[in-house]
């Protein structure tokens, strides 16, 4: 027996063996593909770009939504350090990936040099590519100022010399420019297929265009409030003589995208606020979408918001949700129907002094029905659910009876009643709603995407119809052309709800800020704005200011969150038993005032990004 | 059983003996000094709030160690009464104010980066930092009536050629219940901009009746800043202590 295996070992390894030496480790991988091969099938070329679209760097991602409560849109009810911390770090923001720029740069010269892809293919990919590495190079523009622009990819030699991979940073205006005329570029060659959300289209390079010289000509013509915020050789500061030049692109770009009819706002549901909340829900030919960042159930792609928050009195997993709360400074801002400002009515003077409402959500009644699509409201229903957001009672004597737990009961003369809401709000009570408010934009309503094991898909819009109307209105507004944008800013206001249309000399700098700041609230829009209209120094000024009872100002100081917190009248024969009341509070979790500092327009450089290469000059007042 | 302690001890004596070989020095010389014009302070916001990254201080001064070639700065922050220290090895530096920093001007080479300043190091140093500041604020006087708190300073500047001499965009008074008093710290405070300063020689500020102190206290800290046109950092008074009536 032995000896008939020992013959059969014998005899496959003499059947096997005969192959040339040199052929002998030369097999195929299979899970290994070489670049070549990628590089000639589109399927593949498109799992290449894939994954350079999933890397394109957005500050605020549904999964990294803690952001948004770093300035003054929103209460982090947990995080309370965001609101405990006085300067913004000048590394803050920053972003300097020129890995990734150099895949992009590969990408685009491997898809030109391949040589069994068709004619379309090729110019698609290398058009999308092209987008890809504009857009990074926005993105590098907007954080840190002129950057070193490399276009193509460069290779060391290995000789001990890297002088030659130095390149000094490239003045600010140089790379809007390049940006600008990218996007014009690639618009013809991008598909014009509006149903296309996820790839760079015809729309998304012309919507591109747009913003990046809307932020050109803005940095121009603001940049004069900041003389320091300049560096000598242009790398930080635009000229203001370009000003005009770069709103009239930008004023071209979002007309061309306009007339072309390709998107429409969206106008499905014929409640307002549930309109607005849809445009960020509804996946099924969404005529206002342009570019987003898409997510998919059961795919791994998936993302957390809405787990994280869930109003606490319907969470679908134990203590999670309800971290981020609006604010009363961003809730107040939304104006009222007849188009004028004010702080919301809840008191005659003192703080005591209450003006009743029968239900709370009265006392938002007559404001821009954008702020319920975009703020659960107290008296909301979300998932069809009461969300219970009140602190307290107040009981017949005008004194607060509160708790310490979500829900708690006390008795109160005999009787067990109910004294904080499901969702509290509680003092310190992590993810209770110590805003006052939760979050209904990008919230998703879908029943189990608060579990841990479904959680969300609501996509992440980057590019939408109404902000592009928005930068045409405000470009316009820019060129002195006030009639033209007060029909653009119709436009998106009509959608809202509102009805009074403004006149064109209603339409003023202030106005373009405030439509901007209700419409396109946590849409990844507010720290560029502040930025490039250079009024961040201004609005948080790190000054102890009150809350503004001027919200339609642009430039009024606004460093700290309020809350605004309903109470039930608990006293039964009176006659405001049951009824609501509010109060204004300064959480004891908000310690310091926000202060944005001249050396914050920019941010960092790091000392190990300039040992690398000396040649690049820190930015200004850091 | 009595077997298993043995490698338990082994590696109690590798924890206690293993150390030795991979731990640095830590650096023991002391730098410290003040930011002066002439020998007088100069009195700035409080870097005392704990902070998780040290570029958020209000104002810092930065050392670069010569040492190495990967260079990378040491920030040092300025506390509230103009002071500095920080802890060093020993060698030699260079000082630097980046730029934006202070409400004083620094020397600038002909390239207009920020003039450096070599320090050298062996063993501990106090130095003094000469600055020109944009003003001085001298002669703060405090006095309460009722719950108001009233101050008055003189203003002299100190930088007047026409490049670089800045306006006063307002003078604040600041009340705060601890003995960090600044723009970010205050219970209290009363603004007089610098377009209704008549005599800057003499710039008087009230505040409004300062509400109730909880915990219950009958003394507040006071302390008066200048704000400089286009210059973010302030410049105050010494902190002083006050009993309300």
């Amino acid at each position: 027996m032995k000896k008939y295996i020992l013959s059969l070992v014998t005899l496959f390894s003499l059947t096997t063996g005969c192959k040339d030496d040199s052929e002998f480790l030369n097999i195929k991988s299979t899970s290994i593909l070489l670049v070549d091969e990628v590089y000639s099938d589109p399927r593949l070329v498109l799992s290449a770009a894939t994954d350079l679209y999933n890397r394109i760097p957005d500050l605020v991602e549904p999964a990294n939504f803690g952001i948004l409560a770093s300035f003054d849109e929103a209460f982090a009810s947990g995080d309370y350090g965001r609101h405990q911390n006085r300067e913004y770090s000048y590394d803050d923001w920053s972003y300097w990936d020129y890995g990734y720029i150099r895949e992009i740069n590969l990408f685009i010269e491997r898809v030109n040099a391949a040589t069994k892809l068709t004619a379309a293919d090729k110019a698609r990919f290398a058009a999308e590519g092209r987008f890809l590495r504009a857009n990074a190079y926005f993105e590098l523009v907007k954080r840190m100022g002129g950057v070193p622009l490399i276009t193509e990819s460069l290779t060391y030699d290995y000789s001990g010399n890297t002088a030659s991979l130095r390149k000094p940073r490239a003045k600010e205006s140089e790379i809007y420019d390049y940006v600008i005329s990218e996007f014009e570029a690639i618009k013809s060659i991008l598909p014009k297929t509006p149903g296309e959300k996820s790839r760079a289209t015809y729309g998304l390079a012309l919507a591109s265009k747009a913003r990046a010289a809307l932020y050109a000509g803005s940095i121009a013509k603001y940049g004069v409030n900041t003389p320091t915020v300049t560096l000598s050789n242009g790398e930080v500061g635009i000229p203001v003589a370009k000003a005009a030049a770069y709103f009239q692109t930008a004023l071209d770009a979002a007309q061309e995208l306009i007339n072309s009819g390709q998107y429409s706002l969206y106008q499905k549901n014929p409640d307002l606020s549930t309109n607005f909340a849809n445009i960020f829900l509804d996946k099924a030919n969404n005529p206002e979408v342009i570019f987003v960042e898409d997510y998919k159930l059961q795919s791994g792609k998936t993302h957390s918001f809405a787990l994280d928050n869930q109003p606490r009195a319907i969470t679908e997993e134990g203590e999670r949700g309800g971290r981020l709360n609006p604010s009363l400074n961003l809730v107040q801002s939304f104006e009222k129907l007849d188009n004028t400002f004010a702080p919301l009515a809840i008191n005659k003077g003192a703080a005591t002094d209450y003006i009743y409402y029968d239900k709370p959500e009265d006392l938002f009644a007559d404001r821009d029905p954008r702020l319920q699509g975009t703020v659960l409201v107290p008296g909301n229903l979300f998932k069809s659910r009461s969300i219970d957001i009140f602190a307290g009672l107040v009981l017949g004597n005008g004194s607060i009876l509160s708790g310490d737990q979500l829900g708690q009961l006390k008795t109160v003369n005999g009787a067990s009643v109910q004294v904080v809401g499901l969702s509290g709000p509680i003092e310190g009570y992590d993810g209770s709603a110590q805003g006052g408010f939760y979050m209904r934009k990008y919230n998703d309503p879908v029943a189990g995407s608060g579990q841990i094991g479904t959680m969300s898909e609501v996509w992440n819009v980057r590019y939408r119809y109404a902000e592009v109307l928005l930068n045409a209105a405000e470009a316009a507004f820019e060129l002195g052309q006030s009639a033209l944008a007060a029909g653009y800013l119709k436009q998106v206001r009509d959608r809202a709800g509102l009805t009074k249309a403004l006149t064109s000399a209603e339409v003023t700098f202030d106005r373009i800020v405030h439509e901007r700041k209700v419409e396109l609230a946590y849409e990844n829009h507010l720290l560029w704005d502040m930025k490039r209209w250079r009024i961040a120094h201004v609005v948080w000024d790190g000054s102890n200011s009150d809350l503004t009872t001027q919200p339609g100002k642009a430039n009024e100081p606004s460093t700290r969150v309020y809350s605004l917190w309903p109470y039930k009248v608990y006293n039964p024969g009176g006659a405001n038993h049951n009824k609501w009341v509010f109060r204004k509070v300064l959480s004891s979790r908000v310690t310091q005032s926000h202060i944005f500092r001249l050396g914050n327009y920019y941010s960092r450089i790091s000392d190990a990004i300039i040992n690398n290469n000396p040649t690049i000059v820190r930015n200004p007042n850091q | 059983m009595r077997y298993t302690f043995i490698p338990a001890l082994l590696l109690i004596m590798i924890g206690l003996t293993g150390c030795e070989l991979d731990n640095f020095e830590p650096p023991k010389s002391a730098f410290e000094g003040r930011i002066v014009y002439k020998g007088e302070p100069l009195l700035m916001q409080s870097a005392n709030v704990a902070v998780g990254n040290n570029s958020d201080f209000p104002v810092f001064l930065e050392l670069w160690q010569q040492a190495y070639n990967n260079r990378s700065s040491i920030r040092i922050p300025i506390k509230q009464d103009g002071s500095f220290s920080a802890l060093l090895f020993d060698g030699e530096y260079k000082l630097i104010v980046p730029n934006g920093q202070g409400p004083f001007l620094w020397k600038r080479t002909e390239k207009n980066t920020p003039d450096s300043l070599a320090i050298s190091m062996q063993g501990s140093k106090t130095m003094d930092i000469e600055v020109t500041p944009y003003y001085m604020v001298r002669n703060p006087q405090f006095t309460v009536s009722g719950r108001k708190v009233s101050g008055s300073v003189k203003l002299e500047q100190i930088i007047t050629d026409a490049t670089n001499a800045k306006t006063v965009e307002r003078v604040s008074l600041y009340v705060n219940k601890s003995q960090f008093v600044d723009a970010g710290n205050s219970i209290n405070k009363a603004d007089l901009a610098g377009t209704a300063i008549k005599d800057v020689a003499s710039v008087s500020l009230t505040t409004d009746d300062i509400g109730t102190l909880i915990p219950s206290q009958n003394y507040v800290f006071v302390r008066i800043g200048l704000k400089i046109t286009g210059v973010e950092d302030m410049i105050y008074t010494p902190v002083q202590k006050i009993t309300l009536q």
